[in-house]
Order: structure tokens, then C-alpha cells, then sequence
């Protein structure tokens, strides 16, 4: 008897994160979404490698900048050149790794600032009123001056202090993270307080487990769905912040490309070369709506009453 | 309500004050500080003297107060004779610009009604087209108007406006040359055909403003119609004989507009943000254009002042959403 159960295929359970995969790749624009985002990412990551020109190499004789500034699409410059004959195509890829990164990093300061808050309100109740008071005061602030006041106030130092690339690269991420990690404190909050009247909480408390280890075992692996979802819409948001502040100049100087700063760079002679404008804009445009598309995508497989129809 | 309504202010006013304290604590801690102007050749002691006249040796909390007066006595006051011709805090010490040695509010509100003839239209126009979209987009979900809707909407709201305002330029001002590039803040609107004029400068940064606003608004219509079209008092009207009109329009509109209020009362701050950037991109000579002149022209006071607006603006129409959300819901009141 004990031979014939060991033969019994047991099927695997499936999981939850397989089930959420599963009903992920039903949403057709989360899908091409997430392609598109895969060939932007390999486009500036990748890219440096296949097309070898140094993105802030100015030819050397002061004819051949002015001869070689502003073209349009050639087999040299399939992406044309700027206002000092550099290399467009070269400056997107390298300005993509910087505007990639300034949206991940600082979407992670966001959301472990915003994660830390959203828990300690919602399982210690002495600390939920402060919390979420200081949580409302943050969303009231005026963001973009703020952001435009801090840069313009900080940069200097920083540059001078740090370096430029590294000063306002760590400047840029961390006055975004700090000013936009509201939303997700709100919802870890919710998740929390609901999750804290669960069963298995109180069986974790009642054998004795310290606040310390129920949060960690128990409580965070349960909100990493809705902060996921956060975290990427939180992307797209510190990718358009970035590109805002460099596109009203208060951002990464232009020997240190980015696409808000190519942006900005090209703004001047729009009206002459507006390809200059459109290839670093597109760029920044399909970042954001895949980003967008793939959170909308997530939000759909995360949430059980739409999951398994 | 009263009760309501003056509980809702009296918790504005520490909020006012935190995000002062914020604003002051940022450009306190910011390197340079006051001495920063004063040039180098003075000889240290007579540095400190100036130093010490300005009152920047004085305890933090010192300095954070007088700049609080500074802000709701002084400059309020001054705002008040200019209007009755009043004379309160006569010969108090204003907030003068770097830049132009002006006072700075007389600068603000020379600009303010610039920045709220755009960005209320805009808003407007917005809500306007969101509304009915989000509405027949729910009412027919997955259908091709729906589909065609969502994704306009996501687009919308994703595309950043400084590359919607540079399309819109290109199509509409330099290829088709509709529209003017830059606005003409002097033109009085007297007859007709300036009231033209005014219009045309004005459609493209308005279209701008307006289409990453209805995206939004429009995103929020649709989910707040479909949670309250699958409501059991949807079936019951229904199976009262009432007509679709009605059971759309009056019952499940009515419901579904309370979220929707709060998140256009809670996007103006954002549509203040966004008048920064097409500001910039239209040479509009709003407060949002002002905020990049003073980045350029180093100009703190200024600066400082106007992300103090910002915030106080916001404040005032956070209030006034709570109040809307008040009056449209009964039961947030005895909260």
C-alpha cells in the first residue's frame, strides 16, 4: 500500500506569486509594456558596448564642431548630433542608465521611508496619530518648488563636496525619495491595521513572539503586493521628476547627459532641429507609460477578485 | 456644519505653520546663509557687525519667529493698505528682491492673475471633458469608446507636459502657425477682437494643462462609476421602473462625484506645479515663470516667498475640498 501512495504525482501547489504571474500575462498592455521597457533598459545598458562613441567627445577642431553641430539622422549619427556635435544616440544611451537609475534609487528610499512609517502607524497605535499627521503635513507641501528650492539652495555644495556626477546624483534621489513617500505610508498603513486583527497575528502574539519578528515574518510579506504596486507607479514618478528638474536646469549638468537634460539642452533651437527635442522626449515618454502600463497590469493580477476569472 | 467648518480651518493653521517651519529650516540649513551676499573685501569685524544688525547670530528659534511675522503680519498688513489705503505696519522692514529691490509681494501679485487665468481655464476645460468621458466609459465598460478612453487617459497622464507642450508647438504654432509661440501678458482684453487674440494665446498652454488633468480626473470618474453602478441600489432603481437616464445621472452620478470632488480639489496643488513647467515652455509671465527667474537670477528672497504661496495656496484649497466633501457627504461631518 505504502508503494502505491509514493507513485501518486502530487502536483504542485501553485503559489500565490505564480497565480499573480499567471494573470499578468492575461493584460495584453501590461505584456508589450513590459517588452518595451526590457528594450529601453537594454537599449541604455547594453548599448555603450555595440555602439562605442564617448558621448561627451567634441571633435577637436573648432571647424568640425561647428560643421558637425545640430545634423540630422546619417549613418555616423543615426540619431544626428547636438548643439556641440556630440553624438545623440551616444548621449540617449548614457542619459538613459542615469535617468533609469535616479527613478529605482529613489523609489527605494520612497518606499522604505514610506514602508517604515506605513508599519510603525499602523502596529503601534501611540504612534499613529503623530505619523500620520507629519504624513498629511508632507502631502500639503508644494512639491516642485520645494524640490526647485532644495536643488538650487543644496547644489552648489554638493557638486563641490561630493563631486558633481555622485553630489547630485545622491541630492536628486533623495530630495525626490523624501518628498514622495506619502502615498505609499498610507497604504501600508491601511494594509496593516487590517491585517493586525488577522488570526495568525494573534497566534503569532499569543506564543510570544516580540513586534519586531511578527513584522518581519509575518506582516511585511503580506503588504509586498500593494507596495509593489506603489513602487513601480513610484518609478515612473521620480523618472518624471528628474526629467522635470534637469529640464528647468536645476538638475545634472550637460557634460553629464541626461533625458531631461538632453531635453533641456534642446529646447533653445526647437524650432530649427526639432529632433532633438523628440528622440530623448520619446524616450522619456515610453519609459513612463510602460512603467504606468505594467503597474495597471499589476494592480489587475494582485487583486483577488479579479484573479482566477 | 459651522462646527465642522471651523474645526477644518483651526486644523489648517498648524499645518501652515509646519510647512513654514520646513521652508525656513531648508534655507537656513542651506550653505551661504545671509553672509553669503556681502562681499569679500569686508574685513571680518565689521563682517560680524553686519552679521549681527541683520540678526543672523540670533538662536534659531529667534529668527524663525521674526520670519513668521515677516510673513503673516508684515507683508498681509502691506497687502491690506494697498487695497483700503490703510496704514498698519508702517515703516516694518518688507521682503525686498535681490534681483529687482522691489518688494517681493508686489511682484507676486503683480504675476498671480496671469498664472490663475490659465490654470483655471485649464482645470475647467478639464473637468469638463473628464467627467462625461469617465462616465460613458464606465457606463459602456470594455467597450471600444472604454478602450480608446483608458488608453488616451494613461497616455495622457504619463506623457510629461514639457513633451506635450513641445508637440503641440510644433504642430500648431511652427508647422500649421495657428497659434502664437509666446504670450503677450500686456494685451488688454477691451473689445472683440483682442478677446481673440486672448483666446488664441491661450489654447495651447491651456490644451496642455487640460489634457494631463482630464486624464486623471477621467481615470477616477470611470473607477468611482463602476464601484457604485454594481450597488444594490442601482438594481433596485432599476427594477422601480426608472428610466437609464435617471438611474445614471441621478443616482449613480451623485454618488460617484464625492471621490471625484475630492481629487480635483486635491490635483490643484499638482496643477500648480505643472504651471512651473508650461509657464516656462510658453514664456507666460506667471508665478510659475517667476520661480525659474529667481533660480537664474539667484534671487532667495524671492524664491522663498514664492514656494511659500505655493503652499499657502494649497492649504486654502485643501480647505476648501475638505468643506466640499463636507457639504456633499453627511457623514464625514460627525467624524
Amino acid at each position: 500500500m505504502t508503494d502505491a501512495t509514493a507513485t501518486v504525482v502530487v502536483e504542485k501547489p501553485s503559489s500565490l506569486w505564480r497565480d499573480v504571474w499567471l494573470q499578468f500575462r492575461k493584460h495584453k498592455g501590461a505584456n508589450l509594456a513590459l517588452w518595451v521597457l526590457g528594450g529601453l533598459i537594454l537599449f541604455s545598458l547594453i548599448g555603450p558596448w555595440l555602439w562605442r562613441v564617448d558621448p561627451n567627445a567634441i571633435p577637436a577642431q573648432a571647424i568640425d564642431v561647428i560643421r558637425g553641430k545640430n545634423q540630422g539622422p546619417s549613418w555616423a549619427h543615426p540619431m544626428g548630433t547636438d548643439q556641440l556635435a556630440r553624438d545623440q544616440m551616444a548621449r540617449l544611451m548614457s542619459g538613459g542608465r542615469v535617468s533609469l537609475s535616479v527613478g529605482l534609487v529613489a523609489m527605494l528610499v520612497a518606499i522604505s521611508v514610506g514602508g517604515m512609517v506605513g508599519v510603525l502607524a499602523g502596529y503601534f497605535r501611540r504612534l499613529d496619530g503623530i505619523l500620520m499627521r507629519i504624513t498629511d503635513m508632507f502631502l500639503a507641501l508644494p512639491l516642485l518648488p520645494l524640490l526647485l528650492l532644495m536643488m538650487f539652495l543644496f547644489g552648489e555644495t554638493v557638486r563641490a563636496v561630493i563631486g558633481p556626477r555622485l553630489g547630485i546624483f545622491l541630492l536628486i534621489v533623495l530630495a525626490i525619495g523624501l518628498t514622495s513617500w506619502m502615498q505609499a505610508a498610507r497604504i501600508v498603513r491601511g494594509e496593516v491595521l487590517a491585517l493586525k486583527e488577522r488570526e495568525f497575528i494573534l497566534a503569532a502574539r499569543s506564543i510570544g513572539t516580540p513586534p519586531s519578528r511578527i513584522i518581519m515574518r509575518h506582516i511585511i510579506p503580506n503588504v509586498l503586493g500593494p507596495v509593489m504596486v506603489s513602487a513601480t507607479l513610484g518609478v515612473a514618478a521620480a523618472i518624471i521628476t528628474e526629467s522635470v528638474l534637469s529640464f528647468l536646469g536645476v538638475g545634472f549638468p550637460s557634460d553629464f547627459p541626461t533625458w531631461g537634460r538632453l531635453l533641456n539642452d534642446a529646447y533653445a533651437e526647437m524650432q530649427l532641429y526639432p529632433l532633438r527635442v523628440f528622440w530623448p522626449g520619446m524616450a522619456i515618454s515610453l519609459t513612463v507609460l510602460a512603467v504606468n502600463y505594467i503597474g495597471d497590469g499589476l494592480r489587475d493580477a494582485l487583486d483577488p477578485r479579479i484573479r482566477g476569472r | 456644519m459651522l462646527t465642522f467648518v471651523i474645526r477644518r480651518i483651526l486644523f489648517a493653521i498648524p499645518t501652515l505653520l509646519l510647512i513654514s517651519f520646513v521652508i525656513f529650516t531648508i534655507v537656513d540649513l542651506a550653505p551661504g546663509g545671509p553672509g553669503g551676499n556681502i562681499p569679500l573685501t569686508i574685513p571680518p569685524e565689521v563682517r560680524k557687525q553686519i552679521l549681527d544688525a541683520m540678526g543672523a547670530n540670533d538662536p534659531f528659534m529667534v529668527r524663525y519667529v521674526l520670519w513668521l511675522k515677516q510673513f503673516f503680519y508684515v507683508e498681509p498688513a502691506f497687502i491690506l493698505n494697498g487695497w483700503w489705503g490703510t496704514s498698519f505696519a508702517e515703516g516694518a522692514p518688507r521682503i525686498l528682491s535681490w534681483e529687482s529691490r522691489q518688494p517681493v509681494i508686489d511682484v507676486i501679485i503683480e504675476r498671480i492673475p496671469q498664472t490663475l487665468t490659465v490654470i483655471g481655464t485649464a482645470y475647467i476645460v478639464a473637468i469638463l471633458i473628464a467627467v462625461p468621458i469617465g462616465v460613458y466609459s464606465a457606463y459602456r465598460q470594455y467597450s471600444w469608446f472604454d478602450q480608446l478612453g483608458t488608453f488616451i487617459a494613461l497616455v495622457g497622464y504619463s506623457v510629461p507636459t514639457f513633451f506635450t507642450g513641445f508637440l503641440v508647438i510644433v504642430v500648431f504654432a511652427i508647422n500649421l502657425q495657428w497659434f502664437p509661440t509666446i504670450y503677450d501678458t500686456t494685451l488688454n482684453v477691451t473689445d472683440w477682437d483682442s478677446f481673440l487674440r486672448q483666446l488664441r494665446q491661450m489654447a495651447m498652454p491651456v490644451a496642455v494643462l487640460a489634457l494631463f488633468n482630464a486624464a486623471e480626473i477621467s481615470r477616477f470618474t470611470r473607477a468611482a462609476m463602476l464601484e457604485n453602478l454594481s450597488q444594490d441600489y442601482v438594481r433596485t432603481a432599476r427594477a422601480k421602473g426608472m428610466s437609464e437616464r435617471v438611474v445614471v445621472l441621478k443616482h449613480v452620478l451623485r454618488n460617484s462625484m464625492i471621490p471625484v470632488v475630492t481629487v480635483i480639489a486635491l490635483g490643484i496643488p499638482n496643477i500648480f506645479g505643472g504651471a512651473i513647467i508650461t509657464e516656462t515652455l510658453f514664456a507666460i509671465n506667471g508665478i510659475g515663470g517667476a520661480v525659474i527667474g529667481a533660480i537664474k537670477a539667484n534671487d532667495l528672497p524671492m524664491l522663498q516667498t514664492l514656494t511659500f504661496i505655493f503652499a499657502v495656496l494649497i492649504v486654502l484649497f485643501n480647505l476648501l475640498a475638505d468643506i466640499l466633501y463636507g457639504i456633499l457627504d453627511p457623514r464625514i461631518r460627525y467624524d
